[in-house]
């Protein structure tokens, strides 16, 4: 079966010269859901910027069997949807109805198509007849809706997800997890937040210091607890913060 | 946090608000250009032309207060630039005062200059003001497309619009958490404490920048802003277009007899 995305030897620097990623390989299946953990600075983001090209490096990114390079970067865009950790950078436009519309405009669907792509996306995100307000008065768990629907508008086949429940309260937590679960397309996870892991993921990739340090199924990394204690993923043993079981 | 200084009661409904954006537009900027266009002694035609506002005003069903309030702002900007022009301006003198050792003498002319920025000013900044109370700011954006103003300027505007909230929330959540750690004591220290506070304002909107572009990109954007437009003529539009030039050619007429001179 062909693989979602396929990462070879994968090294990047920041211009200011900060490593950022040692020679990551990794590969996903069509259809998992994978989760990528690490403390912060673990570099997840930057390796996320990796998976539709806004950022590109030595070392190969293969999505669906195609090469990322210049001549497929436009396609590869199209296939893999990133939805950024923070909404407000997600969401640029003067009105709800203009940032879903963003993608498909640029993908350069008829009129028609990109009305039934926004209205299909924002039900989809159950956020049907906010076409016309204004993201800055929606609450975070409105806008990370929206910001999700931006991407479904696009008909991705890989979901890229930068800490999708960070700042939600507890129900709003919940409900995006359900609304997560239900998109059937093949989905990449960043997160610290080991809850929403277990309820959303089969697999768990553990990055540290730019580095693939673990990759396993979820229950045995989370049972594994001196692998997540040494990865800044739980409390250190002996700490008076750790949770009783 | 909740803003509404831009674009407040522009959530009515009313004749105005249903209009065009493109219509109240260009129709706003038709009534800027015909009273910058006035000669200043025509003292008939701006009263006119603030009647003319005001029944737009009224129709519009804003508070009159409010408009007027606002509209007021501007005139202290305006006096601090213009204020000096009738001391400064040759001609024929009105009156001639001592101020210590100087005599200062005020002209005609001058006075003239100085009713005619000021009025100009404060009514074109009236119309400006039920345009932007009486149109969305994202509707006037699409309208500005329309009527053909360059993308970028469209896009940076909307830009502006929507990142100007965002701003404003961080600076006041910085302005907390400086107060919050009981900032104080000398002057100079304060200064240097707000310059720290901008600059770091500076750089979190620049960083803030740099993700928005890439949320741009990831979605496709290739450096050609397009947009997808909703905006239809209604008839209103037509009639409402029709009305206000008939009513700024009317006011044109008397000026061009003579009337009020
Ligand atoms: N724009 C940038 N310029 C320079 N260094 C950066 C930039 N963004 C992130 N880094 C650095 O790269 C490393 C990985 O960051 P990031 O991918 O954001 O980690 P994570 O998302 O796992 O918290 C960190 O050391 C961080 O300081
Ligand atoms: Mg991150």
């Amino acid at each position: 079966m062909e693989k979602a995305i396929q990462i070879e030897n994968l090294s990047y620097s920041y211009p200011d010269g900060q490593q950022a990623l040692k020679d990551i390989n990794l590969s996903i299946e069509v259809g998992e859901t994978v989760a990528l953990v690490g403390p912060n600075g673990a570099g997840k983001s930057t390796l996320l910027l990796h998976l539709n090209g806004i950022l590109r490096s030595d070392g190969t990114v293969t999505v669906l069997g195609v090469p990322l390079d210049n001549k497929s970067l436009k396609w590869v865009r199209s296939k893999v949807g990133l939805i950024f950790q923070d909404p407000e950078d997600q969401l640029f436009s003067p009105t709800v109805f203009d940032d879903v519309a963003f993608g498909p405009i640029n993908m350069g669907c008829s009129q028609d198509e990109v009305r039934r792509r926004v209205s299909e996306a924002l039900e989809g995100v159950g956020m049907e007849g906010y076409e016309k307000r204004s993201p800055h008065h929606l609450s975070i768990g409105e806008k990370k809706r929206i910001a999700i629907a931006t991407i479904l508008s696009m008909e991705p086949e890989i979901l890229v997800i930068d800490e999708p429940t960070a700042n939600l309260d507890p129900r709003a937590k919940g409900e995006l997890i359900e609304l997560l679960q239900q998109l059937p397309m093949t989905k990449i996870v960043a997160s610290h937040d080991l809850e929403a892991v277990k309820a959303l993921c089969q697999r768990t990739v553990i990055l540290d210091e730019g580095q693939v340090v673990a990759d396993d199924s979820t229950q045995s990394i989370m049972s594994n607890n001196p692998l997540l204690e040494g990865h800044g993923l739980a409390p250190r043993s002996g700490s008076s913060l750790k949770l009783k079981a | 946090m909740k803003h509404g200084f831009l674009d407040q009661y522009s959530d009515l409904d009313s004749l105005i608000h249903r209009l065009d954006p493109r219509t109240k537009a260009i129709t706003t900027l038709a009534f800027i250009l015909a009273l910058v266009l006035t000669p200043p002694t025509r003292w008939y035609a701006f009263a006119l032309y603030f009647a003319l506002i005001a029944l737009v005003v009224l129709l519009s069903r804003l508070p009159p207060l409010y408009v007027l309030k606002r509209s007021l702002v501007v005139v202290p900007f305006v006096l601090v630039i213009a204020i000096f022009i009738p001391f400064f301006k040759q001609g024929e003198v009105a009156g001639s005062y001592n101020i210590w050792l100087w005599q200062v003498n005020v002209t005609y002319s001058g006075l003239i200059v100085l009713w005619n920025v000021t009025i100009k000013a404060w009514l074109s900044v009236m119309s400006m003001i039920v345009l932007s109370s009486t149109t969305k700011f994202s509707e006037l954006l699409k309208g500005l497309e329309r009527l053909r103003l360059p993308l970028v300027m469209v896009m940076i505007l909307s830009f502006m619009y929507r990142y100007m909230f965002v701003v404003v929330d961080e600076a006041l959540r910085m302005k907390r958490a400086r107060d919050s750690r009981n900032f104080g004591g000398k002057h100079i220290w304060q200064l240097k404490t707000v310059g720290n506070m901008i600059g770091a304002l500076f750089l979190r909107s620049y960083e803030r920048g740099e993700r928005v572009y890439a949320a741009m990109v990831a979605r496709g954007f290739d450096g050609n802003p397009r947009t997808l437009s909703h905006l239809r003529f209604q008839m209103l539009d037509l009639y409402f277009t029709a009305c206000f030039l008939t009513s700024l050619a009317m006011i044109g007429t008397t000026i061009l007899l003579g009337w009020g001179a």
